[in-house]
């Protein structure tokens, strides 16, 4: 009884186990990634601002990451 | 137990809060304060923006961001110089934006108005960002949702008389993953639906029409678009570590919508670093699009379908982006209150080509020699130089 109890457990851990993804990039193996260069919008004024500019004169818009308002008409 | 000198110790917390940055949203960016000043020149109009940001850490778990921007519009782009006066306009811009952080989850809620003579806009926003897969990936979740009010000015650009036409609301829903492939590559994708209600069309831009009625044998009229839209963009972008302290990136985003515009937006950016005083960054943009299904350079008459556009935003178009930006790491180690501070630079250069929206204002006007025929009058383009120049002071 006491041996099917232990094997249960160790089953479901290899279940559980086997469900988690372990990280193939370790956070220590992270450092490049956290370096300002790697970020995608730096400035946030600027990269609006010149979302503003494009929506402003094109047909598309959106999947751009920032939000505004405004028509810029003219 | 070895104690590490002070400035290790300080470096190997802020790497730890890096690590734990760029594997999603569980810290808050940096304090800062942003000043910022645009120009816009290309098309015939000239608009100048200013900006300042403020962004304050209140917990480790909390932020609030304010931003206020201005932009100052004086001239008027082709189609509103072919049938009214040159006009000058300001846009006031108000954001507020709020974070709040619990656990790998980030939560941002932000309002946004912004006003002109003719067009004020209320935007409200939230997100949420949730890390996972051993903060691996970053999956983010968001919506918008605008309320504006649409307004004519039918007076002069310094006696204006604002007619308010009508209201358009706006929806977005936003979905975005961001994934480290590499300990070189980081990728994501991003899909973005916007469903739009109400009066939609640009009261500026006009038809026009065959009309041999009259001496330049055509005439304008008012456009007609449908009270509805929607669309869908799709963008996924690359950024990769070089072998030697540099970044290149790729983006490529489709979009396409209900009035039949299909476009592309393919982007290439590089980083080089100098030292820790300066960041190069160059950037690369295409773009190109095709015109909407009820868009017309010249109807044959007036009314001769139920929706009817002139807006040179829905003709077939490209347009191409050089940009070269510089950052100066003028105070690396700090003054007064600030941890660092940086200046940039930014020079983008536009050519906008339009491939069946022609050139009306100088064309085909019998005063000037009425040299063209309705219809093949040159197509229209112009150039615009957007500069930028902005501080960030980081507290």
């Amino acid at each position: 009884m006491r041996g099917s109890l232990k094997l249960g457990i160790i089953g479901i851990g290899l279940l559980l186990g086997a469900c988690s993804i372990q990280p193939w990039v370790k956070p220590y193996e992270r450092d490049r990634l956290a370096d300002p260069i790697m970020s995608w919008d730096r400035d946030a004024i600027s990269a609006g601002y010149l979302d503003h500019i494009y929506e402003s004169r094109e047909g598309s818009r959106g999947a751009t990451g920032t939000a505004g308002g405004g028509c810029g008409c003219n | 137990m070895t104690i590490l000198p002070r400035h290790l110790s300080r470096l190997a917390a802020l790497a730890a809060l890096s690590l734990i940055c760029v594997a999603g949203a569980a810290v808050l960016p940096d304090d800062r304060a942003d000043l910022f000043w645009s120009q816009y020149r290309g098309g015939g109009m000239d608009i100048t923006g200013e900006s300042v940001l403020v962004r304050k850490k209140f917990s480790e778990q909390f932020a609030l961001e304010a931003n206020y921007f201005v932009d100052k519009v004086s001239g008027a782009s082709i189609d509103v110089l072919s049938q009214a006066s040159v006009i000058k306009d300001e846009r006031k811009q108000k954001t507020v934006s709020a974070d709040y952080i619990h656990d790998k989850t980030q939560y941002n809620l932000s309002y946004t108005n912004s006003t002109e003579r003719d067009y004020i806009s209320n935007t409200t926003h939230f997100s949420l960002s949730q890390d996972m897969f051993g903060d691996l990936t970053t999956v983010t979740l968001g919506f918008t949702d605008s309320r504006n009010k649409v307004g004519e000015n039918n007076g002069t650009a310094f006696k204006p008389v604002i007619d308010w036409l009508g209201h358009a609301t706006s929806r977005s829903y936003e979905g975005g993953v961001s994934q480290i492939l590499t300990k070189n590559l980081i990728a994501g994708a991003t899909v973005e639906v916007i469903t739009d209600q109400g009066l939609l069309s640009n009261p500026y831009r006009s038809i026009r029409y065959l009309d041999p009625t009259v001496p330049l044998g055509y005439s304008l009229g008012s456009q007609v678009y449908p009270n509805t839209h929607t669309s869908t963009a799709v963008e996924g972008r690359a950024k990769y570590y070089l072998p030697y302290r540099a970044a290149a990136s790729l983006s490529y985003r489709y979009f396409s919508d209900t009035w039949g515009v299909r476009a592309n937006t393919i982007e290439l950016g590089y980083t080089q670093p100098v030292s820790n005083m300066f960041i190069f960054e160059g950037r690369l943009r295409h773009y190109n699009q095709n015109q909407a299904t009820f868009y017309s350079d010249l109807f044959p008459f007036v009314n001769s379908q139920n929706f009817e556009a002139r807006d040179q935003n829905l003709a077939a178009s490209t347009n191409n982006t050089i940009d070269g930006k510089v950052t100066w790491a003028f105070a690396p180690e700090g003054f007064l209150i600030f941890k660092r501070a940086t200046v940039s630079f930014d020079v983008s250069r536009i050519q906008f080509k339009y491939s069946d929206f022609r050139n009306i204002k100088y064309y085909n006007d019998t005063q000037q020699g009425g040299l063209y025929q309705p219809g093949t009058e040159p197509l229209y383009f112009f150039n615009a130089t957007v500069l930028q120049v902005f501080g960030s002071f980081f507290f």
